[in-house]
């Protein structure tokens, strides 16, 4: 039998940011393997930034630790750098120079001899069909060309981490699908992505594990089909009748908990969709409707976000 | 790859970008050039008693322009976190600016100094110290513009504002115009503080002039800012990080 070992190459032990009296992260904890592709999800302001930061040695973090690759990232910043790649948030090219240049910079600062520079960025440039404009200033690339310059400096020096802020934000469905597939790819080959975005279906189709941060704390963290799992109450039945229907009869079905109205179809929010698919199928047949269409429909991650940042909403709310 | 070539590679970064920025041609060459031919034009002065004054202002402004746009703009346009992110510490980003500067200072210094030298006649009576003085002197001033940048702020004129106000004060009681012996009493405490005084100081000696301070004592004095200015600046830099970070 094969034993595959797992190793954590981001380690966070109740890692905490003060902004002056403004707690922007509260002591989280979490840790992600070698070619993981994590997640890290939350609604705009809520830390994911903050926490990124720290784990690139932007910033030193006010309590806790950040290991990445072992080193310690507030004491031994640089030996942890060589081994990471950054892509920040609204992050920026120099505009004024070319993508070549650009590159030449990132392998200077990454310590790459001139060859190997020369030799990385010629290879990244044709995968990420860059090669013919190479030359031209990056002023007069598209938003989408710009991201994947940066995706190139931040991969130069073939790092074991990869840190993503909101990689495909303002991002056309070609460029984004680019992205995706260049960074699946990088996960393959056993680097570690931690992928930060507010785009939940971006993390549903393509993280391994999500974690949901919200005010500063971790909310939950699993596979994102796990976490859809804790949340059975939110699937539901998806029907569409031939003629209209009271919404108030189908809420009385046994096991529906609500139903909720969108555009000609109805949701009837349920734990148990099968039985309320046979009990949809008895009152369709009992009033003469005939029914259009069937499903039963998971809950999505979007679902499982929304309600654990209300929850904890409410929690805090309760709290004060 | 050295923590030297590092910075180089910054340096050679702001070369490509900021040489030709608006606010660095403005305040670092355009500004100083009027301000002298306003004092310089109508007047009957030897151009020998000029000179020293002349290169000294054309070092302080042009080492000190660069810096201060860098930073401001960096910020502006988030390029700044990138730097950040890299394996370089903050310090050998500010000295890879600071050798921008530097470079800029001396390659722009050497122009007048030749045609004072081929054009208009005026006689080096030690190279070495001229030599000494604009290296020191550039060095120092680049610095400087280190030390103006430190506001975190993303207004490139924001921070030409606050080196301007330094800066325009200093060439008044500093022996630009008017040598220090000339100056009333009061005056001569002032050029004490100013930086630009030893730089003026050892421009006058290399062309064998007479100074009021003696040349050992200007070149440790050069040498006492440059330190202060530095470990102030990068203390500052550092402190302002985060915010500058989130503007």
């Amino acid at each position: 039998m094969q034993v595959i070992a797992v190793t954590s190459v981001i380690r966070v032990q109740n890692l905490t940011r003060y902004y002056g009296d403004r707690l922007a992260v509260d002591h989280i904890c979490f840790e992600v393997s070698a070619g993981e592709l994590f997640g890290f999800l939350g609604p705009n302001g809520a830390g994911k930034t903050t926490t990124q930061r720290m784990l690139t040695g932007v910033l030193p973090p006010s309590e806790g630790t950040a290991l990445v690759l072992d080193h310690d990232m507030a004491k031994d910043p640089l030996r942890a750098k060589e081994h990471i790649g950054v892509v920040p948030e609204v992050a920026n090219p120099y505009v004024e120079m070319s993508g070549w240049q650009n590159l030449m910079l990132a392998g200077e600062l990454y310590g790459l001899g001139k060859r190997t520079r020369r030799d990385r960025a010629e290879q990244l440039l044709q995968e990420l069909e860059l090669w013919g404009r190479r030359g031209d200033r990056a002023k007069s690339y598209s938003k989408g060309m710009r991201q994947r310059l940066m995706l190139a400096m931040a991969f130069l020096h073939k790092p074991e981490v990869l840190f993503l802020d909101e990689p495909t934000a303002g991002l056309d469905v070609a460029s984004r699908r680019h992205i995706h597939r260049v960074v699946q790819e990088l996960a393959r080959q056993g680097v570690a992505v931690f992928y930060t975005t507010h785009n939940i279906e971006e993390a549903n189709v393509l993280c391994d594990r999500v974690a949901i941060i919200h005010e500063g704390r971790l909310a939950a963290i699993d596979s994102p089909e796990a976490l859809k799992a804790h949340f059975a109450a939110s699937q539901s039945v998806q029907v569409a009748f031939g003629a209209p229907v009271e919404l108030e009869a189908l809420a009385n079905l046994a096991a529906v908990t609500h139903v909720e109205k969108e555009a000609d179809k109805l949701h009837l929010f349920t734990a148990r969709p099968g039985h309320v698919a046979t009990e949809v199928a008895l009152f369709a047949r009992s009033h003469s409707l005939n029914i259009t269409s069937l499903n039963t429909v998971g809950p999505s991650l979007e679902e499982v976000f929304m309600s654990l940042t209300e929850r904890k909403q409410q929690a805090g709310g309760e709290k004060e | 790859m050295s923590a030297l070539g590092k910075c180089w590679a910054v340096a050679k970064k702001d070369i490509r970008i900021y040489y030709f920025k608006g606010p660095v041609l403005i305040f670092g060459l355009l500004f100083p050039t009027f301000l002298f031919l306003a004092f310089a034009m109508g007047r009957n002065l030897a151009p020998h008693t000029l000179v020293p004054g002349l290169i000294g202002m054309a070092v302080f402004f042009t080492a000190s322009a660069v810096t201060p746009a860098v930073l401001p703009f960096e910020t502006r346009t988030r390029t700044l976190e990138r730097l950040v992110a890299a394996p370089v510490t903050l310090p050998m980003i500010i000295a890879g600016d600071i050798l921008a500067a530097f470079v800029f200072g001396i390659s722009l210094s050497l122009v007048p100094i030749l045609i004072s030298v081929a054009i208009v006649g005026v006689s080096v009576y030690h190279p070495l110290l001229l030599a000494v003085a604009l290296i020191l002197s550039a060095l120092c001033f680049a610095v400087l513009g280190a030390l103006f940048s430190t506001p975190p702020t993303d207004n490139p004129s924001s921070i030409m504002t606050i080196s301007n106000l330094v800066r325009l004060p200093l060439i008044f009681f500093s022996g630009v115009f008017l040598p220090i012996d000339q100056m009333p009493q009061w005056g001569q405490w002032l050029a004490a503080i100013s930086p630009l005084t030893y730089t003026t100081e050892l421009f006058r000696r290399s062309f064998g002039q007479g100074t009021h301070f003696p040349v050992p004592l200007c070149i440790c004095a050069l040498a006492a800012f440059t330190l202060a200015f530095w470990f102030l600046s990068t203390h500052l830099h550092q402190r302002n990080l985060s915010r500058r970070l989130w503007l």
